[in-house]
């Protein structure tokens, strides 16, 4: 069903805009292209964006133009009609290493399932993910959607130590974690491909808009690929 | 080039500019100064644009400067001194080599910002020195200061010592008005919740960070239970199911998916962040409209302030 854009306030120098209730890749290739076209249309005014799965949030320089002037620079970009697809952005394969010494909770997720660890290996390679948003913490991209059989709610109890590199689920969503830090996903791996390096550019290996394939890998190729053993996972 | 070590980080000192901007798409956050109006402040009366200060919260920064530097001490009331001397906020301190300044335990307002003629000489991160402890990005090599670290600062050009006249300085009180741009998922919340949001007091809980400020008082619910992870502006009043506000600050997610109200005003952020828990908080509703108004005025206002020339009298021996 398709809905009509709308321009909400935020803030003292924020508007959000809604892109429809629910994520798709075609409403999530239409924030993407809403957002770039307004990267172009206001210069120095934009102080930042923050895109998401259907929604675009848009930072403007409150000395420097007014929330008219901002609705009319969003309304310009909405109404453009350059043609977009939701397979615009690149396609990353990033390298797993799936099993139980990696991804700790893969058995539990795969009884509850009712699928065998192989099947569950086999469907989250299945589909190219697309990034929808990046948040939470610096490189986390929220990439979607996993294949229904493989939905799973987030732990009861989050995990005090994720480690870096840990691939996870949780609902129809995946990600890999960026940096150590608490988390409530399901475990099902590790990626030896650093998702976010402060010392790199560009720091991340995907945007939001790009795809990404997930490819099994071995232990040892995942030491390899310069992977680090976190240690026993608990 | 002039050195500044730190002696004792205090309860916690972080470096921050104005804070980091364009970096939201990769997740990072904004950071800067909690109080950007104490943190102006002092970088005016070092005649400074918006160098990297250090924002100091509750007390305890201890440092030795190994140059003459000027300096200058905004914020809230912790007491100064130079080895061991009182000495003024609000104004240029001239420092000598060897000098060292220290900052009390404040009661009344929880930050302040030391800043230094010149700037900390201090590498940006993603174009800026914000330091963010949760992202380990900024400051030194991403945390807060601490004891030993060594920052590079500029030797006094012999500029002038500035004050700012008591009448136009800040007023801390235990008590703040937040007034909050409505906006976001206003309309999920029934007229009786915004009612007890807007006329009710909230209590500054002990969790009260560079995150968010919890508040504690009537809890306030919407109709949603939660909605599809959108981004977050600065001082975005976020409602989680418990119904107790939490808003949000300069180290925030940049994304979440719990129910906003709307956003405190900025200029109101300078005072809530300068609140303790305990402290007492109610808010306001405004338009974004007037919220233009409000910053046009005061952003005019401010240029206009001058400062008084003082006699550089307080020169240790």
């Amino acid at each position: 069903m398709e809905t009509q854009p709308r321009i909400q306030v935020a803030g003292e120098n924020a508007l959000i805009i809604y892109f429809g209730s629910v994520a798709t890749a075609a409403v999530s290739a239409h924030v993407q292209h809403t957002a770039q076209l307004l990267r172009e249309l206001m210069g120095p005014h934009l102080i930042d964006l923050i895109p998401s799965y259907a929604s675009l949030l848009v930072l403007f320089d409150p000395l420097s133009c007014d929330p008219p002037q901002v609705c009319h620079w969003i309304e310009q970009a909405l109404e453009d009609e350059t043609s977009f697809s939701d397979s615009d952005g690149q396609l990353v394969e990033l390298p797993v290493w799936y099993s139980a010494e990696s991804g700790p909770d893969l058995e539990e997720l795969a009884a509850r399932a009712g699928l065998s660890v192989d099947d569950v290996i086999r469907l989250h390679q299945a589909t190219d993910y697309r990034v929808y948003a990046i948040g939470f913490a610096p490189g986390f991209a929220y990439l979607g959607e996993v294949d229904e059989r493989l939905a799973t709610p987030r732990l009861a109890t989050p995990r005090r130590r994720v480690p870096q590199g840990a691939v996870a689920i949780a609902d129809r969503q995946t990600a890999v974690y960026p940096t150590a830090s608490p988390g409530g996903w399901n475990l099902i791996g590790l990626c030896p491909t650093p998702m976010f390096d402060p010392h790199a550019s560009p720091s991340m290996p995907v945007s939001v808009g790009d795809r990404v394939r997930f490819t099994a890998i071995d232990r040892q190729q995942f030491l390899e690929l310069g992977g680090q053993l976190p240690g026993e996972i608990r | 080039m002039a050195t500044v070590e730190i002696l004792h980080p205090g309860l916690l000192s972080l470096l921050q500019d104005s804070g980091r901007f364009g970096q939201h798409q990769i997740g990072l956050t904004s950071g800067g100064p909690l109080d950007p109006e104490a943190f102006y402040w002092a970088n005016r009366l070092c005649d400074n644009d918006a160098a990297t200060t250090i924002e100091a919260s509750i007390g305890g920064l201890k440092l030795r400067v190994d140059a003459p530097i000027r300096v200058a001490v905004t914020g809230g009331e912790m007491p100064v001194t130079i080895n061991g001397t009182s000495a003024p906020r609000w104004q240029t301190l001239r420092l000598q080599a060897g000098d060292t300044l220290e900052l009390g335990y404040s009661k009344l307002g929880s930050r302040c910002y030391v800043a230094f003629a010149g700037g900390l000489q201090v590498e940006p991160q993603f174009g800026s020195t914000a330091t963010v402890v949760r992202e380990g990005i900024g400051g030194l090599r991403g945390t807060a200061l601490q004891k030993g670290d060594t920052i590079p600062a500029v030797v006094d050009d012999g500029g002038p010592c500035l004050r700012l006249p008591p009448a136009k300085r800040p007023h801390y009180t235990h008590r703040a008005t937040l007034r909050v741009v409505t906006g976001y998922q206003q309309d999920h919340f029934s007229r009786e919740q915004q009612q007890r949001f807007f006329r009710s007091t909230y209590d500054v809980s002990e969790r009260c960070d560079r995150m968010g400020y919890r508040l504690l008082g009537p809890p306030v619910h919407s109709a949603l239970d939660g909605i599809l992870s959108e981004g977050i502006c600065l001082g975005a009043v976020q409602i989680p199911p418990d119904g107790q506000p939490i808003v949000l600050l300069n180290d925030r997610q940049t994304i979440g998916g719990y129910p906003k109200i709307g956003s405190v005003l900025s200029l109101d952020l300078a005072r809530l962040a300068q609140l303790m828990p305990g402290d007492q908080v109610n808010f306001a509703e405004i338009d974004m409209e007037l919220a233009q108004r409000i910053l046009h005025l005061y952003y005019n206002m401010r240029r206009t302030i001058a400062l008084d020339l003082i006699a550089p009298d307080f020169i240790v021996e």
